[in-house]
């Protein structure tokens, strides 16, 4: 009875919620369906039916798009390689209260909560071909004849733009498997330690096992943050030199923005967002037929 | 030596191997963390001239006056003010919206509850990256784009969509704080005669104060470092937030980098003193958003 007297009362809770939603990820993204079957500029009043002929172009014909998503691929594969291994490499050892243990983590979690811009233009000035302090400790070292213009140079700028990524990324993954290494109950390891189970065998069959369903998602979340750099490369190459390190986001950017194709930039957004999603649902279902496997 | 004072100093020596290569691996990357941001402060320090010729870490002398010159002539104080009214908005409307859902979802039994509440999870659970295309356009069709006319507009048009964007980690955080409160604390309070809306407010809010500030300091920090939506929104400068901003001064000023640097260090310091006092409730919010599965 009491309940029959509220009943509208929690809808009042939830509306300016679900108003906002309703309209900016609901409406938005209905609207983004069906205008990647246009041909629209943005501005004219006819919008000319094209069915799927913007998604024929985007897979079939768009060189541009495909090799940003193959330079995205590598700096994420970089990203699993190198950032995530250093992250969890510094978690086992500050997991192991090592002096200072805190003052680490503090220090590793700094980049993280920097902006991307800043990160960028800190870093542009580090690399930059003739003042960067980076290039003048070369030459102190007796490295000059590699000193270059490291964003500029076709060969360098895409590992250039990963070592950035990396540095501002590795502490977020530390983070997070140190809240997966502290949640594995201590007594495991004393009961191990009894049995007569030495170093490595305790960190091969309790961490490793029991610190997997973390590594996936910190993998699938660097998969999913890496290929959506943006802020990054615009701090750093815009895309430069020559197109070497665009990325899916940019070239969305440059059909929405640039040459106001706003139907294509749709379809191409569309396609980059099921890429990714494709990617989180395997992750989904990873990680639960890991749980289930641990359970 | 004894037996077992050999065994004690074998132990004490395994300890301090093992602390020593921790700290020949964890020393170097902390060195690597904090270089970048004492050079930038370093270079800030110095004039348009020698920032290009002067390699010393501490200049001297130090040009501090770079930051007024930044602050005004460089239009980094109308940024900051800028990213100062956005970010509080922005904070004040998810703390708003998503704890007043989230106690919804929490206390009451409604029809489609738990179809609304994992509808407005959905958008953190599945990421869209492509959603930006259709904020985009909708933003256009609603005049919510800065296109040189008129404030207000376009400073809704950037802060709504971040609001919508903080939702779901709000419910996210908050509902379970709200199930983990007695029931009893409400009911004595109803006995007391205070409507719904006074139980949530004074007895609900109050003791749901660390799950507040832990979705205020995320939220805080995602939008003052926001820069794809300011990117589509703003086109004039008046409106900008700091990181929108830094990328205009730079295009704008392409040489001036102590200038640059003092402005970074501006937009970035805010973010470094939150940090360092609020660091617990922030790592508590990554991992949790991490680890929600």
């Amino acid at each position: 009875m009491a309940l029959r007297k509220q009943s509208v009362v929690p809808y009042l809770f939830i509306i300016p919620a679900l108003v906002l939603f309703s309209v900016f990820s609901v409406y938005s993204f209905s609207l983004l369906t069906y205008l990647s079957l246009f041909e629209w500029d943005g501005v004219s009043p006819i919008k000319q039916f094209v069915g799927l002929g913007n998604y024929w172009s985007v897979v079939m014909h768009d060189a541009v798009f495909w090799r940003s998503f193959w330079q995205a691929g590598t700096i994420t594969a970089m990203a699993l390689a190198f950032q995530n291994s250093l992250a969890l490499i510094l978690a086992l050892t500050v997991n192991r209260r090592i002096r200072f243990g805190t003052f680490y983590r503090t220090l590793f979690f700094l980049p993280p909560i920097l902006s991307e811009i800043v990160v960028g233009l800190i870093w542009a000035w580090i690399y930059d071909g003739n003042y960067g302090i980076f290039n003048e400790c070369l030459k102190a070292l007796g490295l000059g004849q590699f000193a270059r213009s490291w964003l500029a140079d076709p060969k360098t700028a895409i590992t250039a733009v990963a070592v950035i990524h990396m540095w501002k990324g590795f502490g977020w993954g530390f983070v997070i498997f140190l809240a997966g290494l502290q949640t594995i109950p201590q007594e495991l390891y004393e009961a191990a330690t009894v049995d007569g189970a030495n170093a490595w065998l305790r960190f091969r069959h309790i961490t490793l096992p029991l610190l997997m369903p973390v590594g996936v998602v910190v993998s699938v979340l660097t998969i999913l943050g890496t290929m959506q750099i943006f802020a990054l490369i615009m701090a750093t190459t815009q895309g430069g030199p020559a197109f070497h390190t665009e990325v899916p986001i940019t070239r969305i950017m440059a059909s929405l923005l640039g040459s106001s194709r706003l139907g294509y930039a749709c379809a191409q957004g569309i396609v980059f967002g099921l890429i990714l999603l494709a990617v989180s649902l395997l992750q989904m279902r990873l990680s639960r037929g890991m749980n289930r496997a641990t359970a | 030596m004894t037996r077992a004072q050999r065994m004690l100093l074998k132990q004490r020596l395994r300890r301090f191997a093992v602390h020593a290569a921790s700290h020949t691996l964890c020393l170097p990357v902390a060195i690597s963390c904090l270089f970048p941001l004492g050079w930038m402060v370093s270079s800030s320090l110095k004039t348009q001239q020698t920032v290009f010729t002067d390699f010393s870490p501490v200049p001297v002398p130090a040009h501090v006056g770079n930051y007024l010159l930044a602050w005004t002539k460089g239009r980094f104080g109308m940024y900051f003010l800028n990213s100062l009214g956005y970010t509080f908005m922005t904070v004040l409307g998810v703390l708003i919206l998503s704890s007043l859902a989230a106690y919804a979802f929490s206390r009451f039994a409604f029809r489609g509850s738990g179809f609304l509440h994992k509808l407005l999870l959905s958008t953190m659970l599945v990421p869209i990256p492509g959603a930006f295309v259709a904020l985009y356009i909708l933003l256009t069709q609603f005049g919510l784009i800065d296109q040189g006319a008129g404030e207000f507009l376009p400073r809704l048009g950037y802060i709504l969509p971040q609001i919508n964007g903080g939702l779901p980690f709000g419910i996210f955080i908050m509902k379970p704080f709200f199930d983990a409160i007695p029931k009893e604390l409400e009911e004595s309070a109803k006995v007391d005669g205070s409507g719904v809306l006074g139980v949530f407010w004074h007895i609900m809010l109050p003791l749901a104060k660390p799950a507040l500030a832990v979705v205020a300091l995320s939220t805080t920090l995602a939008a003052w470092n926001e820069f794809l939506l300011a990117y589509l929104v703003f086109s004039r400068h008046e409106l900008m937030p700091l990181q929108r901003g830094l990328l205009a001064f730079q295009g704008a000023h392409l040489t001036d980098y102590s200038l640059l640097m003092a402005g970074m260090v501006i937009t970035i310091l805010p973010v470094v003193v939150i940090y360092l006092v609020m660091q617990r409730y922030i790592i508590q919010g990554i991992t949790a958003g991490a680890l929600k599965g």
